[in-house]
């Protein structure tokens, strides 16, 4: 079991303050460019220990994150499951790029995760401003460079194991 | 979470059975969406979550609540004796006013038998404190801290001291989630205080700005015309104010003016409501979760 020595507190801890930090008020000029937490997080833990973190976990998160956002039960997880999907699909690849290269790919799945929130709420006939979508991308691409830092003792310790 | 051990491994390693999964998740999330697009097939399901949830928003909302207080205790006396006065000022001025609107009830009440119309019986209020937790950034949504214990109902009408801010979308256990009238989706019958002339405001994404689109060009509209509800479609209690008309633009060639409302309530700044239940609501016993009374949003 490659990362059974990860405890589960952390992982834990750091989802739950995702979310808590997806319902932080923020003054309105900032507010359309809150980063995409859940997903960041969820990208990270599943690089990580995808034997741990799949698909369920995404799931779940995504319920919760719809509770939270009011929005169409399943929006939220439906969007996390392809992105955590495609990670742990590509995770052996993705996992040994340099950061430069990480952060792209980040942002290609964030592009994905967007796109089918969007699509969803097109679907649905909920009238959401196309321009303002984009923004989180932005600031989550300058996050997670520093998510990577800070839970940089655990990327290592994955890296080594390979 | 998923299982550790070594079926977990399979999963990394061996694409079928995990693609599988994959496809079988994406379709309980879409047709969870279908049935909770169609309404109310999933309250069980979303009030269980919202339990789960109210936690994460009890602690966003914990700092900011502790902030204010803070603010408050360590006000300084001069600043409280000031907004005291400020405030026993206020209350003499809506005393005096009040004082005629009992007599002008009556005398209402007295025409409108006379009319042979219905009489409009008192709203029931109740205070709700919104939580300070944002929600979807697209939407103009928030969170009140009062639900289905408190009797509250899908439709139901959310004023503050100066106008009408909201209605009722979701009840959960503990809370509710509301819909601002400035919400992109929203739209809420009016009249024009002054002639009475009847029309439909939308949202426009902007808490400061409402538009009126179905006004003609020749419709008899001036800057700084109050705006009130109608009542009419029955969610909203008529006679209270929503806004005043702040923008008004009559383009020779088209058929509608583009007229602007600003809304009379802080819609971004309040931080308690009013649920109103109106007398016909109570009268038709609470439609509890009626989708039809969603109707005014569209």
């Amino acid at each position: 079991m490659a990362a059974a020595h990860i405890h589960w507190r952390l992982p834990v801890v750091t989802l739950v303050s995702a979310l808590v930090l997806t319902a932080v008020p923020l003054p309105a000029p900032a507010a359309p460019f809150r980063p995409e937490w859940v997903p960041l997080i969820l990208i990270f833990w599943s690089l990580l220990a995808p034997e741990r973190f799949g698909l369920l976990t995404a799931f779940w998160m995504g319920l919760l994150l719809d509770t939270l956002s009011g929005a169409l039960l399943g929006q939220h997880a439906l969007a996390l499951v392809v992105v955590v999907y495609l990670t742990i699909r590509f995770h052996l690849q993705i996992r040994v790029f340099p950061v430069w290269q990480l952060s792209v790919t980040v942002v290609l799945l964030l592009v994905i995760y967007e796109f089918v929130l969007f699509w969803v709420d097109g679907v649905a006939g909920r009238t959401v401003p196309l321009a303002e979508r984009w923004s989180p991308l932005i600031a989550s691409a300058l996050i997670w460079p520093l998510i990577l830092a800070y839970l940089d003792r655990y990327r290592h310790e994955a890296q080594v194991r390979m | 979470m998923s299982a550790p051990g070594g079926i977990g491994n399979d999963f990394v390693r061996g694409g079928t059975s995990q693609s599988f999964r994959f496809i079988l998740i994406c379709i309980v999330s879409l047709a969870l969406m279908f049935l909770d697009h169609r309404e109310s097939h999933l309250t069980t399901i979303r009030q269980a979550f919202s339990v789960v949830v109210y936690p994460i928003q009890l602690a966003v909302d914990l700092p900011i609540r502790g902030w204010r207080w803070a603010e408050m205790a360590f006000a300084e006396r001069a600043e409280l004796l000031a907004e005291n006065e400020a405030l026993k000022l206020e209350r003499l001025d809506a005393g005096v006013r009040l004082q005629r609107f009992d007599s002008l009830e009556a005398e209402n009440r007295r025409l409108r038998a006379m009319l042979d119309s219905s009489a409009r019986v008192a709203d029931r209020v109740l205070v709700a404190e919104i939580l300070a937790v944002d929600l979807d950034p697209y939407r103009q949504r928030f969170t009140i801290n009062r639900g289905l214990g408190d009797g509250v109902y899908v439709g139901q009408a959310l004023l503050d001291a100066d106008g009408i801010i909201g209605q009722i979308m979701r009840v959960e256990p503990l809370t509710s989630e509301a819909v601002l009238i400035s919400d992109a989706d929203h739209a809420l019958p009016v009249a024009i205080n002054r002639n009475g002339l009847r029309t439909i405001i939308i949202g426009t994404g902007d808490t400061i700005r409402l538009r009126m689109p179905y006004l003609p060009t020749s419709a008899d509209v001036e800057m700084g015309d109050l705006v009130i509800s109608s009542g009419l479609g029955g969610v909203f209690p008529s006679g209270y104010p929503v806004g005043y008309v702040s923008e008004i633009e009559r383009l020779p060639g088209q058929g509608f003016a583009e007229i602007y409302v600003e809304p009379a309530a802080k819609l971004d700044r309040a931080r308690e409501v009013l649920l109103v239940w109106t007398a016909e609501a109570e009268l038709t016993n609470n439609v509890d979760d009626d989708p039809t009374n969603l109707a005014e949003a569209r």
